[in-house]
């Protein structure tokens, strides 16, 4: 497939968006993700975070820079099948049953019936969800949902998941379960994701690195690395270490902000 | 457990009925009696009674000819066909043309004043060019006013269809661009679908539109076979006998209902949607 020596699964550099109406929304990112890791990106509305996203999963185009995905153009990754997306609303196609939604991309790959079935089977019983498959999206509450729309992004074994905020809209219990569940999923899929969200804890939580974004234009501020020990458990939240992190990732986005700090003003005099 | 809202809805169309019935009979009454001449004299001739009407069914309307239900039902059946043919062809060339539009933006921008405009124009106006021109060319006269009928048939469902294209969240069209979904396989897979709602309630108006459009276009065509024809005829004869006029009326509504409904039970089979979502 690729002769270069083993890359990043997403190498982003000097990416910079500036919109036709001319704000700024990124400035100037470099990130480079490993294969297998778990990257949150984190920052005030505005930040640019779900913007990288799209840049990284080619559905827009950067205005300067570049990114490669498992050392190919953005472009050929989306177009060798390389992107899950689940976005925050789990945008299930109303006239489809549960598991004609999760087996959409396998259509649309060419797999046969039987193949599609056996897998769309074995993704229902990873999410939690086997006995739904002749359900109705509207039938199933928020989280059951969202579980669907995170079995269709694995169905085809994508390399890279991209996920924009995916649990913002669900209420707490739901999100933390579904948070355990992802890091389930993600341990056991072995694939590397990029995760979009608001929430702190839940950033520190999933992840192995957690990128802070400042807003106006959007930068990186710190990356703050998340040394909790894999399994993490309902027992993690409680863990000193945790919080300690939670706090660190608080005072970089403080930061990011504007909110003090030396790191704050001289980004501010850059610009 | 089924069969209690199916009673209650036939109970509340009969009532409907019945109250229908008597507000006319009512009316009548009233007007006549008092000899009330506004907004226009009551008679029999203006507002038969309604069971003149039912009876004018089983009346001959040439001495010992066929009861006018017979031929009633025989013209019904002629517009029938053109209205389904113009239906059917409205439909086709109203959804083509949605389609095209959504996916060329300066078509959008250059032909929607026409399609528009396209409305605005008499049908009685066009009516005799379309079979005069169509008739040049050896085609039948009914063929010719199913075109009618696609005429008024395709506006609706070109509007709706192209609201419905365009329905679909923008996350819904990236996540198919995430799949590396051509834009033919975004159409067929996401937005055609997602318009389906769209397009049946464009059908249930041009299901009663191509009935209209059929009536109408056999006018000016000279078209004797159809309830156009029926209602032209009954017209000149109106003052000796308007309940043929009438009854000729209420077949024509029953045509239109006949098609409301096939549209309304093809999009309870075809499309699944949220209940609250169904109207």
């Amino acid at each position: 497939m690729n002769s270069s020596p083993p890359s990043s699964a997403v190498s982003i550099q000097g990416v910079s968006k500036t919109f036709r109406s001319g704000t700024t929304a990124l400035a100037d990112i470099d990130l480079d993700i490993q294969p297998g890791e778990f990257v949150s990106l984190i920052g005030p509305s505005g930040c640019g975070k779900s913007t990288l996203l799209r840049i990284v999963g080619d559905l827009i185009q950067p205005s300067a820079g570049s990114v490669q995905v498992n050392g190919k153009s953005a472009e050929r990754a989306r177009l060798d099948h390389d992107y899950g997306i689940v976005f925050q609303d789990a945008v299930l196609y109303d006239w489809r049953t549960v598991g004609r939604n999760v087996s959409l991309p396998l259509e649309m790959l060419g797999w046969s019936r039987d193949r599609r079935k056996a897998r769309v089977q074995e993704m229902l019983e990873l999410v939690e969800l086997v006995g739904f498959e002749s359900s109705r999206p509207w039938q199933l509450s928020g989280g059951m949902q969202q579980r669907v729309s995170i079995a269709r992004a694995l169905s085809f074994d994508p390399s890279l998941l991209l996920m924009d905020e995916p649990f913002g809209a669900l209420d707490e219990m739901t999100r933390e379960r579904l948070n355990l569940e992802l890091l389930r999923i993600w341990e056991a899929a072995g694939s590397t994701v990029l995760f979009v969200t608001h929430s702190i804890p839940e950033a520190v939580f999933l992840s192995t690195r957690v990128v802070v974004m400042s807003a106006r234009p959007g930068r990186i501020a710190e990356i703050v690395p998340v040394d909790l020990s894999h399994p993490r458990t309902v027992a993690t939240r409680e863990d000193a270490r945790f919080f300690e992190l939670v706090t660190a990732v608080r005072e970089a986005l403080a930061v990011g902000h504007g909110d003090g700090g030396a790191r704050g003003t001289s980004a501010r005099e850059v610009y | 457990m089924a069969l209690r809202p199916a009673l209650t809805r036939v109970l509340v169309f009969v009532l409907v009925v019945g109250a229908l019935v008597a507000a006319w009979e009512g009316y009548k009454a009233l007007w006549q009696a008092t000899g009330w001449g506004w907004p226009f004299l009551v008679n029999d001739t203006t507002m038969p009674h309604l069971y003149d009407v039912v009876r004018a069914f089983w009346q001959p309307t040439t001495t010992g000819g066929p009861p006018l239900i017979r031929s009633l039902l025989s013209a019904a059946l002629f517009t029938m066909k053109e209205a389904i043919a113009g239906f059917v062809l409205g439909a086709v060339i109203g959804f083509v043309l949605a389609v095209a539009l959504a996916h060329v933006r300066f078509l959008e921008r250059g032909l929607m004043p026409f399609v528009v405009g396209s409305q605005t124009v008499p049908i009685l106006a066009i009516a005799p060019m379309v079979v005069i021109g169509l008739g040049s060319k050896g085609i039948e006269g009914w063929q010719s006013v199913a075109v009618i009928a696609a005429y008024l048939t395709f506006f609706p469902v070109t509007v709706n269809t192209l609201r419905g294209l365009k329905s679909p969240d923008p996350r819904a069209v990236e996540l198919m661009e995430s799949y590396a979904a051509s834009t033919w396989s975004i159409l067929w897979r996401l937005r055609v679908p997602a318009s389906l709602p769209f397009i049946f309630t464009a059908l249930k108006i041009s299901a009663t539109a191509s009935v209209i459009g059929a009536i109408i276009g056999e006018t000016p065509a000279s078209i004797q076979d159809g309830l156009g024809g029926a209602i032209v005829n009954f017209n000149q004869y109106y003052s000796l006998q308007p309940t043929f006029l009438w009854a000729t009326n209420i077949v024509c509504a029953m045509l239109g209902l006949v098609f409301f409904g096939c549209v309304v039970l093809a999009e309870h089979l075809v499309v699944r949607r949220p209940p609250e979502q169904l109207v």
